[in-house]
């Protein structure tokens, strides 16, 4: 599904270069659902980033579903990710100026789906979450936990056949992390392919597999 | 997706009420500015009451005398006889008028003295402008024959002169200068903008003091030629220039010998251009040009410091950004998000701005500034304001909407 070869980032400014990720060979397979794991700052948001097509590698080569997408144009990336993947950030990365549903509704806004429909789909994915009472809310009257459940909402909303979510529990209590590992694991039992950036172990184990990176280099 | 983006705009709009008013006050003053401006333009330039075949008119205003070497010359009015041989007697016209500009004349109510502005016009001046009889009639070639003692007076001066009242003053005496006319008509007033009407009183040529018998060319007349339609322009230009082709060169007029004779009749703005810029050629270009100019610093000056303050508030959204690209917003349909929300503001402003103008032109046109003036938003003026915004929103849009889509997406959301 996702194949990484060689992949190596470098972030450079006029007097450092840093190398973020180094020699990353990787295969997520359909299906899987795969935990990232590694210290602060050891590379596993850059690698998700280049995983969900949000930036590129400096060497390497990305392939999703068998397409190397190194010479895509904006407009094809910009397709890619609206069609295939869907995202869920640490800390939600919901628009205050928008409500719930009309947040949901964002993936599909780039899909030309009309009002009535889009909407539809939007409440159907509040109701996976378990929110279909709170699609008029702004983000500002919402818990934590129901933040994250409205950014797995929007993940979801146009069936992605991959979900990247980077420490999707980082910003919650247990109970509430609990719940949301719940949402994912179910996800995945739907047949998502899930890749999911942790600090937490005990999530971690409740993944198919671990890869644990230390300093941009992948050790497990 | 229009939706979602003018909620979002109207959102940010509620974020920062401060920021909002400093924003929407700098586009609604400007746009004030420009709308008024073009109001007024259109006021001076465009076909209004009385002259409202003005598309169609031609305006003979001077004349100017050379001498050979071009060193001194003389220029102005027209006599009445001059006017008469050489404007009146063209074929391809449909009516001439020939009327003086504006002269001062003064009239007594009890001890308190009026100043007024006169006119000596013919009778075909009530046929090519088209004023508002209130009361009576306009006087016709009849009462010019008969050399009658009459005038047509404005509701202005009769309220000035017979006080506020509703009785008919036709048929009342007037006297101005020491000397009595009958009120034949009581017209709505010309804007003093328009000073080939306006007037406070109107004679016909043939009342005292009109100077009409004056022999020699140059006197105190003008003339509008009012052609058949308004294709015709050129057609009765060439054949007045014909007649005055016809001239002896050289000539000599009050002790003043010239080689060359220009006379020209010319629509009303070139006209008027012609009259300020001393007949410059290519005036009308000259104008524009520096119109454009004017409003382009106008719109310019004001964009410019809209697209700091727009590029500020769009890196609050970095964010928000990051979050439509991630989920598969192209650079083009971010870009457009960003000028949509632009125009959408820009029209916000654009709305005050039209309050604001009608507010504006009201209180002109009641200040007596000007007098009847008539400054009015119309479709024009309402569709050049259209524009005036749309490049308003564009200029001062797209610079931040460019920035702000090349954002990197993972730079935007760690934001």
């Amino acid at each position: 599904m996702i194949n990484l070869t060689n992949i190596e980032k470098v972030y450079r400014t006029s007097s450092i270069e840093t190398l973020a990720l180094n020699n990353i060979n990787l295969n997520i397979h359909k299906g899987e659902f795969v935990s990232i794991m590694g210290p602060s700052g050891c590379g596993k948001s850059t690698l998700l980033n280049i995983m969900g097509l949000l930036d590129e590698p400096s060497k390497g080569t990305v392939e999703l579903d068998g397409q190397r997408v190194a010479s895509y144009r904006d407009k094809e990336l910009a397709h890619l990710r609206n069609q295939k993947i869907g995202f869920i950030f640490q800390s939600f990365h919901l628009i205050n100026d928008l409500s719930v549903v009309d947040n949901v509704e964002i993936p599909l806004l780039y899909r030309s789906t009309n009002g009535k429909p889009r909407q539809a789909y939007a409440k159907e994915a509040l109701e996976k979450v378990g929110l279909s009472n709170r699609t008029k809310h702004f983000p500002k009257q919402l818990s934590g936990g129901q933040k994250q459940r409205v950014a797995i909402a929007r993940a979801i909303v146009g069936k992605p056949e991959i979900i990247l979510a980077d420490e999707p529990t980082g910003n919650l209590d247990s109970a509430m992390g609990n719940e949301i590992m719940n949402i994912l694991q179910s996800l995945n039992n739907e047949g998502a392919t899930i890749v999911m950036v942790t600090h937490d172990e005990s999530m971690a184990k409740r993944t198919h597999r671990l890869i644990r990176l230390f300093d941009g280099t992948q050790v497990q | 997706m229009l939706s979602n983006y003018i909620k979002i705009a109207w959102k940010v709009l509620l974020r920062h009420p401060f920021y909002t008013f400093i924003t929407l006050f700098g586009i609604s003053l400007t746009l004030t500015v420009l709308m008024v401006l073009t109001s007024f333009l259109d006021h001076l330039f465009g076909t209004h009451y009385p002259e409202t075949k003005r598309d169609r008119s031609l305006y003979v205003m001077q004349m100017m005398q050379m001498d050979s070497g071009r060193t001194s010359r003389n220029s102005g009015p027209m006599s009445f006889r001059f006017l008469t041989e050489y404007a009146k007697s063209l074929k391809t016209v449909e009516r001439v008028t020939i009327c003086t500009f504006v002269n001062s004349s003064n009239a007594y109510v009890g001890s308190q003295k009026i100043k007024l502005n006169t006119k000596f016009t013919d009778a075909d001046f009530w046929e090519v402008t088209d004023f508002d009889f209130l009361e009576g009639k306009p006087y016709n070639d009849q009462n010019i024959a008969n050399s009658d003692q009459i005038v047509v007076i404005t509701d202005d001066f009769k309220k000035h002169y017979f006080g506020n009242t509703n009785e008919s003053v036709i048929g009342k005496d007037v006297e101005i200068e020491n000397l009595h006319y009958r009120v034949i008509g009581v017209v709505k007033g010309s804007p003093v903008t328009r000073p080939f009407t306006y007037a406070d009183v109107y004679y016909p040529y043939t009342a005292p003091k009109s100077n009409y018998q004056r022999t020699g060319m140059r006197g105190n007349y003008v003339a509008i030629l009012l052609a058949k339609k308004k294709s015709d322009l050129k057609t009765v230009q060439a054949e007045f220039q014909s007649h005055i082709a016809r001239i002896p060169l050289p000539g000599v007029q009050d002790g003043f010998k010239f080689a060359v004779l220009e006379v020209k009749s010319e629509p009303y703005l070139e006209n008027f251009l012609g009259t300020l810029m001393d007949g410059n050629k290519g005036i009308k270009t000259v104008f524009f040009g520096v119109l454009a100019f004017i409003m382009l610093m106008l719109m310019g000056l004001p964009a410019i410091n809209l697209v700091n303050v727009n590029v500020s508030r769009i890196m609050e959204r970095a964010s928000e950004i990051g979050i439509r690209k991630a989920f598969g917003a192209p650079i083009r349909t971010l870009m457009w998000q960003f000028i949509i929300e632009n125009i959408f503001i820009t029209f916000l402003g654009g709305g005050i701005a039209l309050i604001l103008t009608l507010i504006v032109i009201q209180l002109i046109n009641s200040s007596g500034m000007i007098a009847y003036a008539d400054l009015t938003i119309n479709v024009n003026v309402f569709l050049i304001s259209l524009l005036v915004c749309l490049v308003f929103g564009l200029l001062s849009g797209v610079v931040p909407a460019l920035r702000m889509s090349k954002l990197n997406i993972a730079e935007a959301l760690k934001s």
